[in-house]
C-alpha cells in the first residue's frame, strides 16, 4: 500500500507532537519523583535516620549479682548459687524430636515437661534459646556436656538464684526475694528497667526488701544490633554493671539457730541486744518458715498451712507484734516516780491485796496482799498495788514520757518490715483515738503494763538494755555494708539519777536471785554471770495498736488464745551487762514458768558462745537441762539446712 | 514513510550494522545494569551469590540477544509482530491452565531451560502489534470508532488474562502502555476524555455509594481498597513495608550511609530488598545523590528513545520505540512511586536493576528492537 507524502508527513508531525507531549509528561513525573526523593532524603533525613537507629539498636540489660548477706561472724545468710537449666536452639538442633528423644536418654525429663518444651521450641523463633528444663543438677549438666556431639543445639546455661542456707532461722530477719510483681512495679514511681527483666528477683520483706537499693546493684547494659526478626547480629558496646553490696548483719547465726531450735513448738519471740553496741545478736520469731520455698513461687500446698496456722508463722512477733508488757513495765512506772522525786526507792507502800480507786477495786495478783513493800520488794514479788499507788501520784503523762525515753512507744528504725511502734497512751491520745476522756482507772492499768500500754519484744529488750546501762542504747541490725562499718544510733546517757538506776538494777537482781523472787527458778548460778530480770504476765490477748485504736474487742474462741502471754526481760551479767533480752511466749501462761527458762538458756548460750556447762545451772535443774541440751543438739543442724558455713 | 518507500541500499549491512548501533543508549543500559549488580552484591551482604552472579550471566545473555535482535531488519520484526502477539496470548492462556504458582499467583511457565513469565513477553509484543496496526491503518481511519475498538480489544484481552493471575501491577502497565500507544498514534482526544471521565465517574460512584442503600461493593472489598490506598492504616501488614522503605530512603540523607553500610537492608528490615525494593537499598547506601543519579540515567534513556523515535521517519519504528520507552518509564515510575510511599504496593520491579531473569531478558530484547529500528531507519 502506498501513501502520499503529504499524508505521511502530516501523521509524522502529529506523532512528533504527541511524542513530545507524552515525553514531557514523563519528564514532569520524574521531576516529581526527584522532589519526593529530596523531601524524604534531605528534608526528613534526620527523623528517618533516628528511626533507622531505633530499628537497629537494641539495648539489653545485664542483671547485676545481688549482694550477699552475712551474720556478724561472716556466716552466709543469703547467697547466690548457680542454678542450671538446659536450653535448646531450634535452628542448631535440626530435628527437634530426635534430639529431644536422645536428651531424654541422657537425663530424666518427664513426659509433660518434654511435651511443653517441644511445643514451645516449635513456636519460638528458630534462633531463640528455649528452656527445656529448669533447676537441674550439676550431674545433669555434666552429662549433657559430655554428650554434646549427639545433642546439637542443646546447651546447659547457668544463672544465679537466691538461696537461704540457714533456712527458717532467718525468715524474719533476712526475709526473702521473689519475682517482681505488677504490684511492685506500680508501687514505684520510676521503676528501674532491671525490674522488667523476666525472672528478675527483688527483696519482698525484711532486710532483703528494706536494703533493696544496696543489695540490688546497678544494671550493666550492652548495645546490640538486631535484625528485623530480633536476632542479635553483634554487640556494639558494653557497660558493666555494679554488683550489689554485701550486707553484714549484727545477728549471730549460731545463736539464732539455737534460739529457733529452743523455741520449737512455741509461738514465741526472743530479742537479744548487745548492751554495749546496741547490736541485735538474735531476733527470733517462732514458728518460722523456710524462705527458700518462696523463691520460685510457693505452692498453695505449702502456703495454706502457713496462712492458717494459729501460731501465725508468717508474722514477725519480735517487731510486728505489740503486746501489753504486763509487769515488765513496772520498772518504768517506778522510774517515773523516782525521777520526779515523788518517792525514794526505800519509801514503802502498804499492800492490802487491792486498791480502791474511784469506786473501783483494783486487785493485786496476791489477794492476801504483800504488806509494807519498798521498790526492791515490790519488784521482786511483783506487787501491783505499789505501782498503782505510784502511778496515781505521778500521773500517766509522766509515765508515758518515761516509757518513751526507755524506747517504748517509739518506732526503732530497723531494716525489717512492719516495725511496730507500740503504744504509750496519754490523755490527749485517748481523746483523739477513742473520743473518750482519760479515766483514773486507765492510769492504774497502765502502771502495770496493762490496758492501753503496748510494746513489742524489741522495745522491751531495748528498755532492759537502757536500764542496765543507763545509756540510750539504740538497736542496730546492719553491721556493715561492703565492709564499711555502719554507725550505731545515739548512745548518750539517759540522764537518769544513777542512784535510782542502781536501786532498780538491784531490785531486778533480786527478782531472779532472791529465793522469794518471781524469777528465782530461772537463776544463773555461775558467779560472774548472774542475771537480773523481771517476769511479766499480761492478761490481754494479743491485740494490734490499730485494732485497739479502732476499739475492736472481738473475743477469741479458742482456749489457747485466751491464755495469758508470758514475758521475761533480763540482762546479764548483773555487774557488767553484756546482753539484754526480752522473751515473749504467746499465751504461754506465767512469765516465770514459760518465758524465764527460755531466757536463761539463751542468755547462757550467748554468754558462753555455745553450749554452756551444766554447773551454770542450779543443781536441781541440771539433769533436766542435760536432757534438753541433747535434744536440741539434734534439732539444730536440721534448722540450718544446706549448712554452708564460713565465708 | 514506510520502509518499502526508501532505498534499502542505504541501510548498513553485515558488520557495519554494529557501527550504526545506538551506542549511547547501549552504554546507558549497561550502566543501569551495572548499578543493579552493585546493589545485588550489597544486599547479599557483600557476596556475588545468590543474586549478583546469576544476574550478570543473564545480562550477558540479554546483551547478546539484544545485538542479535538489533541485527535483524526492523521490517522483519514488523511482519512478525502479529505472530508474536498471538504466541504471547496463547502462552498467557497456557499459564492460566498449567502455570506454576509462586507467591500466590500463577505467572510462570516452566519451559525446561528457563522459567518464562509470558506477561513480560506480552509487554513487548503488545506494543509491537499495536505499532504494526497503526503503521498499517491509514491515518484518516485512526479515530473512527471501529478502528478504535479493535486496538481496545487487543489491549483488553491480555490485560484481563494477567489480571486473572492475579498480577495487578503488570496489567496496569499493559493497559497504560496500550493506551499510550493509541494516544501516540493519534487517536482523537475525545476518546481519552470520555474514558477518563467515565473512569473517574465510576470510582466516585463506588466510593459515594459506600454506606448507602445502593452500595456497589461489599464491606470487605472496601476495606481492602482502604489498605491498598493507605497502607499506613495497617502498620504491621502492608504498611510495615512502606514504613520501613521510607525509613531506609530517608536515613540515606544526602550522601547515603556508605556502600554496604545500609542497616535497613542489611538487617532485613526491608522486604523484597533484592527485587521490588532494591531502590531503597540504593537510596539508603548512596543517598539522594545516588538516587537522583539513577533517576537521571533512566531519564536519559527515555530522552534518547524519544529523540531517535522522532527522528525516525518510519512510522512503525517510531511507534515501537516510543511504546517501549513508555513501557520502560511506567516500570520505574510505578516502582519508585511505590517505594517512596506515593503509590500503593503493586509488585513491579525496578527495570534492569531488580533481580529477575525474565524481566531483564525481555527488556534487553525490547531495546534490541529499538536498536534495530535505529540501525534500519530510512535515510
Amino acid at each position: 500500500m502506498r501513501r502520499n507524502r503529504a499524508e505521511n508527513d502530516a501523521s509524522h508531525i502529529k506523532l512528533t507532537r504527541r511524542a513530545a507531549l507524552l515525553g514531557g509528561a514523563q519528564l514532569l513525573f520524574m521531576g516529581g519523583l526527584a522532589a519526593r526523593m529530596r523531601y524524604l532524603q534531605v528534608d526528613q533525613a534526620d527523623q528517618f535516620r533516628l528511626l533507622a537507629e531505633e530499628n537497629r539498636i537494641n539495648i539489653r540489660l545485664i542483671p547485676p549479682a545481688r549482694g550477699e548477706i552475712f551474720d556478724r561472724n561472716g556466716m552466709r545468710l543469703a547467697e547466690n548459687v548457680p542454678s542450671y537449666r538446659i536450653v535448646m536452639v531450634r535452628e542448631d538442633a535440626g530435628d527437634v524430636d530426635a534430639v529431644m528423644a536422645r536428651l531424654a536418654q541422657v537425663i530424666t525429663i518427664d513426659d509433660e515437661t518434654m511435651a511443653r518444651a517441644i511445643a514451645e521450641i516449635k513456636r519460638s523463633a528458630p534462633f531463640l534459646p528455649v528452656t527445656i528444663i529448669d533447676d537441674v543438677t550439676w550431674d545433669d549438666v555434666s552429662r549433657v556436656s559430655v554428650n554434646a556431639p549427639a545433642l546439637p543445639g542443646v546447651t546447659p546455661e547457668v544463672g544465679l538464684t537466691r538461696v537461704y542456707p540457714r533456712g527458717s532461722d532467718f525468715a524474719h530477719v533476712v526475709g526473702r526475694v521473689g519475682r517482681v510483681s505488677q504490684a511492685d512495679l506500680d508501687a514505684l514511681e520510676n521503676p528501674d528497667q532491671l525490674l522488667r527483666i523476666p525472672q528478675f528477683q527483688i527483696g519482698k520483706i525484711n532486710v532483703e526488701a528494706r536494703e533493696e537499693s544496696l543489695l540490688r546493684g546497678s544494671a550493666g547494659t550492652k548495645q546490640v544490633e538486631v535484625n528485623a526478626a530480633g536476632r542479635v547480629m553483634r554487640e556494639l558496646a558494653r557497660r558493666e554493671g555494679q554488683s550489689g553490696a554485701d550486707v553484714q548483719l549484727t545477728v549471730d547465726a549460731k545463736l539464732q539457730g539455737y534460739v529457733q531450735a529452743r523455741l520449737t513448738d512455741e509461738s514465741a519471740a526472743v530479742v537479744m541486744i548487745d548492751c554495749e553496741s546496741g547490736d541485735l545478736v538474735s531476733i527470733s520469731s517462732a514458728p518460722s518458715y523456710d524462705p527458700n520455698l518462696f523463691i520460685g513461687g510457693i505452692s498453695s500446698k505449702d502456703y495454706d498451712p502457713l496462712l492458717q496456722s494459729k501460731y501465725r508463722p508468717l508474722v514477725n512477733k519480735t517487731v510486728q507484734g505489740a503486746y501489753p508488757p504486763g509487769s515488765t513495765f513496772k520498772m518504768l512506772t517506778a522510774m517515773a516516780a523516782l525521777e520526779e522525786g515523788i518517792m525514794g526507792p526505800d519509801d514503802t507502800v502498804y499492800c492490802p491485796g487491792h486498791l480502791e480507786v474511784a469506786d473501783r477495786k483494783f486487785h493485786c495478783w496476791k489477794r492476801a496482799g504483800h504488806g509494807w513493800v519498798d521498790l526492791e520488794n515490790s519488784l521482786k514479788q511483783s506487787c501491783d498495788v505499789y505501782y498503782y499507788d505510784l502511778a496515781l501520784k505521778v500521773g500517766i503523762e509522766k509515765i508515758s514520757a518515761m516509757a518513751n525515753r526507755f524506747g517504748l512507744g517509739i518506732r526503732h528504725d530497723l531494716a525489717l518490715s512492719s516495725v511496730n511502734s507500740g503504744l504509750t497512751p496519754t490523755k490527749e491520745w485517748k481523746r483523739k483515738a477513742r473520743g473518750e476522756d482519760w479515766v483514773i482507772g486507765d492510769t492504774v492499768n497502765a502502771s502495770i503494763g496493762q490496758g492501753f500500754m503496748l510494746a513489742s519484744p524489741l522495745q522491751l529488750a531495748v528498755m532492759t538494755a537502757r536500764i542496765a546501762t543507763g545509756r540510750e542504747v539504740t538497736p542496730r541490725l546492719i553491721k556493715s555494708v561492703d565492709g564499711v562499718e555502719q554507725t550505731s544510733g545515739a548512745d548518750g546517757s539517759l540522764g537518769m539519777n544513777e542512784n535510782n538506776l542502781r536501786k532498780m538494777r538491784r531490785a531486778m537482781y533480786e527478782v531472779v536471785n532472791d529465793r522469794r523472787g518471781t524469777g528465782y527458778r530461772s537463776r544463773i548460778v555461775a558467779d560472774d554471770l548472774r542475771m537480773a530480770g523481771k517476769t511479766g504476765t499480761s492478761q490481754v490477748r494479743n491485740i494490734t495498736t490499730a485494732e485497739r485504736a479502732r476499739g475492736v474487742t472481738s473475743n477469741a474462741d479458742l482456749p489457747w488464745e485466751r491464755r495469758d502471754h508470758a514475758l521475761f526481760v533480763c540482762y546479764a551479767p548483773y555487774d557488767k551487762p553484756r546482753y539484754a533480752m526480752a522473751v515473749l511466749v504467746e499465751h504461754g501462761g506465767g512469765g516465770s514458768t514459760a518465758a524465764a527458762p527460755i531466757a536463761r538458756d539463751v542468755m547462757l548460750q550467748a554468754l558462753y558462745g555455745g553450749e554452756p556447762p551444766l554447773d551454770a545451772y542450779p543443781k536441781g535443774d541440771q539433769a533436766r537441762i542435760k536432757n534438753q541440751q541433747e535434744r536440741l543438739r539434734d534439732i539444730q543442724p536440721q534448722a540450718a539446712i544446706k549448712g554452708k558455713d564460713q565465708a | 514513510m514506510s520502509y518499502l518507500e526508501y532505498s534499502v541500499k542505504s541501510v548498513p549491512t553485515g558488520f557495519r550494522k554494529v557501527l550504526h548501533l545506538n551506542w549511547p543508549l547501549t552504554l546507558l543500559l549497561a550502566s543501569v545494569c551495572g548499578v543493579g549488580f552493585l546493589m545485588l552484591y550489597s544486599v547479599a551482604g557483600g557476596s556475588f551469590t545468590p543474586w549478583a552472579e546469576p544476574q550478570m550471566k543473564r545480562f550477558a545473555l540479554g546483551l547478546a540477544l539484544m545485538l542479535i535482535v538489533a541485527m535483524i531488519p526492523i521490517w522483519l520484526w514488523r511482519n512478525l509482530s502479529g505472530i508474536g502477539y498471538g504466541v504471547s496470548l496463547l502462552l498467557l492462556i497456557a499459564v492460566a491452565l498449567v502455570g506454576d504458582a509462586r507467591k500466590g499467583s500463577q505467572r510462570w511457565l516452566d519451559l525446561g531451560f528457563i522459567d518464562l513469565q509470558p506477561s513480560e513477553l506480552m509487554k513487548i509484543t503488545l506494543v509491537m502489534f499495536l505499532a504494526a496496526y497503526y503503521d498499517w491503518l491509514p491515518a484518516n481511519k485512526v479515530s473512527r470508532p471501529f478502528w478504535v475498538l479493535l486496538p481496545v480489544v487487543i489491549i483488553a484481552l491480555p490485560t484481563a488474562l494477567v489480571l486473572e493471575q492475579p498480577d495487578l501491577g503488570t496489567s496496569i502497565l499493559l493497559l497504560a502502555a496500550g493506551a499510550g500507544l493509541m494516544f501516540l498514534a493519534g487517536v482523537h482526544w475525545a476518546y481519552f476524555g470520555v474514558v477518563i471521565a467515565s473512569g473517574i465517574g465510576l470510582i466516585t460512584a463506588v466510593f459515594q455509594s459506600r454506606g448507602t442503600t445502593w452500595q456497589l461493593l461489599n464491606d470487605y472489598q472496601y476495606r481492602r481498597i482502604d489498605t491498598f490506598l493507605d497502607p499506613s492504616a495497617d502498620p504491621l501488614g502492608a504498611g510495615y513495608h512502606i514504613t520501613q522503605s521510607k525509613i531506609a530512603l530517608g536515613s540515606g540523607g544526602w550522601t547515603g550511609r556508605g556502600y554496604m553500610q545500609g542497616t535497613q537492608s542489611r538487617l532485613n528490615f526491608l522486604p523484597e530488598k533484592h527485587t521490588d525494593f532494591i531502590f531503597t537499598t540504593l537510596a539508603e547506601e548512596f543517598g539522594f545523590i545516588g538516587g537522583i543519579s539513577l533517576l537521571g540515567l533512566y531519564a536519559l534513556i527515555i530522552v534518547f528513545c524519544v529523540a531517535t523515535a522522532v527522528m525516525n521517519k518510519d512510522r512503525f519504528s517510531s511507534l515501537l520505540t516510543l511504546g517501549i520507552a513508555l513501557n520502560f518509564f511506567l516500570f520505574f515510575a510505578v516502582n519508585m512511586s511505590m517505594v517512596m510511599g506515593l503509590a500503593p504496593v503493586v509488585g513491579v520491579p525496578l527495570p534492569l536493576v531488580s533481580y529477575g531473569g525474565s524481566a531483564m531478558l525481555v527488556l534487553l530484547l525490547a531495546f534490541g528492537l529499538v536498536q534495530s529500528a535505529h540501525i534500519h531507519r530510512p535515510r
